[in-house]
């Protein structure tokens, strides 16, 4: 099976998403397409899977000019396409959430669903997923329910697949596991579209690669001929740096002190146990560690949205253990939140609104009892132009603005106000080169600055990239410690500790 | 130098609020427009089915016209009605705005009712000045309380508003019962339940006198439009009303912000309480003059109509409310010169809120009255 999209455009109003653009997939290859939030690589593949109708071009199935009406035609015509948020019903088990609106049935129509079983697991044994038909969707990690994703669109007998950013929401771990199955897929004659705009896993996953750029093919070819740094260059249209110029080491005094914290998720289970650590002035220390391991209780229990169990946390000499979120805030305690649609920023409100959400009551923002809307909005169009949020105005609703823009605006909100010391979780994940680029050189600039920064990340790069020392967390402990001083930071060595294998140099 | 102009610039730009677009316009006068039109054929439908015939349908529109609007007693009138469904819609929208599914206004009335009714009959020889608006504050203190319980239960246990409210609502009505019958409370001599008569001194003053002692509009229309802007002023420019529209947008995104959820949702709750114990008092100091088992009359439930009705908005819900207070008003009107059942405007009430809470079916129904929606798709 040959798929061929020709001279496909498409546009909304006056944006054109879309432009002239050419692109081929083939039996048994995966191709890559690569390009920046907002390129048009959504837009493209709504278009092949039969959602968005082609103002121009068509769409060629084996040498047969073809239209889709709906996505029906195109499941039909054998394209399936797993996207990026999960269609599933998270009470249904795997084998009802499979053959949800194309039930086998059986006599007098009722639904037969041991069949759905054997048609599940056969679809298991071929391409090696290994998922229990039987689970309810509730309960499966991520990972496996991108399983189930893959499975429905195999179920539909499609050949050509296509993968909406299918990493963002992965482990590391579930990554690796993620490619074996995308090889197995190929392997089996299967036509694989693959975006993203991850540069390593591209180079590492594709048989042939496209760029887009502003809703056209800016270039592409084999993965084995081109380097990082090239795509990143043909995705952005200018000079990406990727390393990132700080100064030198000079640590000042201690700022977050953390002693024995231990933090509890639910009653009983210990999420973090018993660590120590300490932040001080001008330096970055990085977190590394898969996600679930207890980072995420323990920058609750830093913040304050989460009481611990036992331990002290100290920030400048002072017992903050206690201190409520907003007085630690007012301290100069900055956070990141890892999940910036959910707790960073509310969508529906403006971006001046977003701006303010933690320094709202100020004296420079509030009277006491009413707002100064003028001022907030003076001082968010100024922050706005000063961390390059592209917005059309402060009045936007932040919803509106794309991810690499929202967290952007959430990363200017938090260093542009008084602070000593930065807690950010996941700063870039899911975000285009370019905001990844200018975050971190905007976190370089407050350690250099003077300012504690505290990076929690489970982009092992980012934390290479960036920390002065590395800490790695496993199952709620320190199991190693990188840099400054003591091993030097290793990408294999960090590697091995985060998945818990602990060698004799580990604290 | 001039990069600092061209930083200035691009500020200004920043500040340039977007013309506010033709689909809001649509969306907050077109639809509801519409909505009333397709409502009232409906509603046209319904009679020819129950054997009315075309002149008397025509006739009873006109009287619903009239009768709303029609004289200056018809506008008093109207408005009398609105007034109570204003000050409780607009506590139910500031609950909506935060989150909060407040389902109890009728209970929070009554209750409110019957703190102003004891205020208002007791302390006599008290100066107008004071002794009203000391009933008019025991009706909001009363019915804030009391949906405090609410969100104070809300706020330590999690049970959730919707069916708290609703159980206190049921108490509400028996517990009113009682205190009718109370000595201190009951009116002497007399067997059935209802209560004292509020003291001249305590009573709203009817504000059209001057020109016919008939005419009943009294000065709560005062307290609702200065109920709407204070609402107005506490949801957009306050930073109380900045931290319920935050957690009303996302509780998660707030608590992270370090705002105090609980604390926001008793507050919410009792304010949202005071304004429907302030109708409560509305109508026992304004129209009625003594309670009576059931004085609320579903003002309460209505009022969350006029709530939806109004997108939580205090503009929109002043808007809405008039509307329910002319149907109102216009019903009886049409009983009396048609002979249309009243429970017709029931209908057309329904109707309305329908069409309006389904701005796309109204869209379908009149493509010819919008522009061309755009389709807009997202990267």
């Amino acid at each position: 099976m040959e798929v061929e999209l020709r001279g496909i455009t498409k546009r909304f109003g006056r944006v054109i998403a879309n432009s002239d653009v050419n692109l081929t997939v083939k039996a048994g290859e995966v191709l890559g397409l690569l390009g920046e939030n907002g390129a048009g690589k959504s837009t493209l593949m709504n278009v092949l899977s039969g959602l968005y109708r082609p103002d121009a071009g068509e769409i060629i199935i084996d040498g047969t000019p073809t239209t889709f009406d709906g996505p029906g035609d195109a499941i039909r015509a054998g394209i399936g396409m797993v996207h990026q948020h999960f269609m599933l019903v998270p009470v249904f088990s795997v084998a009802e959430n499979v053959v949800l609106g194309v039930e086998p049935t059986g006599k007098l129509d009722y639904l037969d669903l041991p069949k759905a079983h054997d048609q599940v697991r056969q679809i298991n044994e071929t391409y090696g997923l290994q998922v229990d038909p039987d689970a309810l969707i509730e309960n499966l990690p991520v990972g496996i329910q991108q399983r189930v994703e893959i499975i429905k669109v195999l179920f539909r007998s499609a050949n050509v697949i296509i993968f909406d950013e299918p990493t963002a929401v992965l482990t590391p771990q579930e990554v690796t596991e993620f490619f074996e199955i995308v090889k197995s897929l190929r392997d089996a004659g299967k036509a694989l579209i693959f975006i993203t705009h991850k540069l390593h896993e591209i180079l590492e996953i594709s048989d042939r690669i496209s760029v887009l750029r502003g809703g056209k093919i800016v270039g592409g070819g084999d993965p084995k001929k081109l380097t990082d740094i090239e795509l990143a260059e043909m995705m952005v249209g200018r000079h990406v740096s990727f390393g990132v110029d700080k100064k030198p080491y000079a640590p000042g005094a201690i700022l977050l002190d953390v002693q024995n914290l231990t933090v509890l998720r639910g009653n009983d289970d210990v999420a973090v146990n018993n660590v120590s650590l300490s932040v001080r002035s001008g330096e970055i220390i990085g977190i590394a560690g898969v996600q679930g391991n207890g980072q995420s209780m323990l920058v609750e229990a830093l913040t304050g949205l989460r009481r611990s169990a036992r331990g002290k946390v100290l920030f400048r000499s002072r017992d903050i253990t206690i201190t409520s979120p907003r007085d630690r805030h007012r301290l100069g305690i900055a956070h990141i939140p890892e999940d910036r649609q959910r707790t960073g920023i509310i969508p529906s409100f403006t971006v001046a609104e977003n701006m303010v959400l933690d320094t709202y009551y100020d004296d420079r923002f509030s009277s006491g009892l009413q707002m100064k809307w003028d001022v907030a909005h003076k001082k968010s169009a100024a922050v706005v132009a000063n961390f390059d949020v592209r917005t059309p105005s402060v009045f936007t609703a932040a919803g509106d603005l794309s991810g690499g823009n929202q967290q952007k605006l959430v990363v200017a909100r938090e260093l542009s106000r008084e602070i000593e010391l930065v807690i950010a979780a996941q700063p870039t994940r899911g975000l285009d080169v370019g905001s990844i680029e200018y975050i971190h050189k905007r976190m370089i600039d407050a350690r250099d600055s003077g300012n504690g920064l505290l990076i929690i990340s489970s982009e092992l790069d980012e934390i290479l990239s960036l920390s002065d020392r590395i800490l790695v967390m496993f199952k709620g402990r320190f199991v190693a410690e990188f840099g400054a001083g003591g091993r030097p930071a290793d990408k294999n060595a960090i590697g091995l500790a985060m998945a818990g294998v602990t060698t004799q140099a580990a604290a | 130098m001039s990069q600092q102009t061209s930083t200035q610039s691009e500020i200004d730009k920043l500040l340039q609020k977007a013309a506010p677009g033709r689909a809001q316009f649509e969306d907050l006068v077109v639809v509801p427009i519409f909505a009333i039109i397709v409502a009232l054929i409906l509603g046209g439908f319904a009679m020819l089915a129950t054997n009315v015939d075309l002149a008397t349908i025509g006739q009873s529109y006109v009287a619903l016209l009239r009768g709303s609007f029609g004289s200056i007693n018809a506008l008093s009138e109207t408005f009398t009605a609105a007034t109570p469904l204003v000050l409780a819609a607009l506590g139910i929208a500031l609950g909506f705005r935060a989150g909060m599914f407040n389902i109890g206004a009728e209970g929070q009335l009554l209750m409110g009712g019957m703190a102003a009714v004891v205020v208002g009959f007791s302390f006599s020889g008290l100066p107008m000045i004071i002794h009203l608006p000391a009933a008019l504050l025991a009706g909001a203190i009363i019915g804030g309380l009391y949906a405090g319980i609410a969100g104070w239960l809300r706020a330590a246990t999690g049970a959730h508003e919707v069916i708290t409210t609703i159980m206190l609502n049921l108490m509400s009505y028996r517990l009113v019962d009682y205190l009718l019958r109370l000595p201190v409370i009951q009116r002497s001599g007399r067997a059935d339940p209802i209560s004292k008569s509020v003291l001249e001194s305590a009573e709203l003053p009817r504000v059209l006198e001057w020109i016919d002692p008939g005419l009943r509009l009294h000065a709560g229309i005062f307290l609702m439009l200065g109920a709407v802007t204070l609402v107005y002023w506490v949801l957009f420019k306050s930073t109380l009303g900045f931290e319920f529209r935050a957690s009303g947008e996302s509780a998660e995104a707030a608590r992270f912000a370090g705002m105090r959820s609980g604390l926001i949702i008793v507050v919410v709750m009792a304010f949202a309480g005071a304004l429907a114990g302030l109708a409560g008092a509305n109508q026992v100091l304004g129209v009625l003059g003594r309670a009576t088992p059931g004085f609320s009359a579903g003002i309460g439930f209505d009022a969350i109509a006029v709530a939806l009705l109004g997108r939580s908005h205090p503009v929109g819900i002043l808007m809405a409310g008039i509307l329910f207070g002319a149907l109102e008003v216009g019903g009886r009107q049409m009983q009396v010169d048609a002979g249309v059942s009243i429970d017709l405007i029931g209908i057309i009430q329904a109707l309305i809120v329908v069409f309006i809470a389904a701005p796309l079916l109204v869209r379908a129904l009149f493509p010819w009255g919008f522009r061309h929606a755009a389709k807009t798709g997202k990267e």
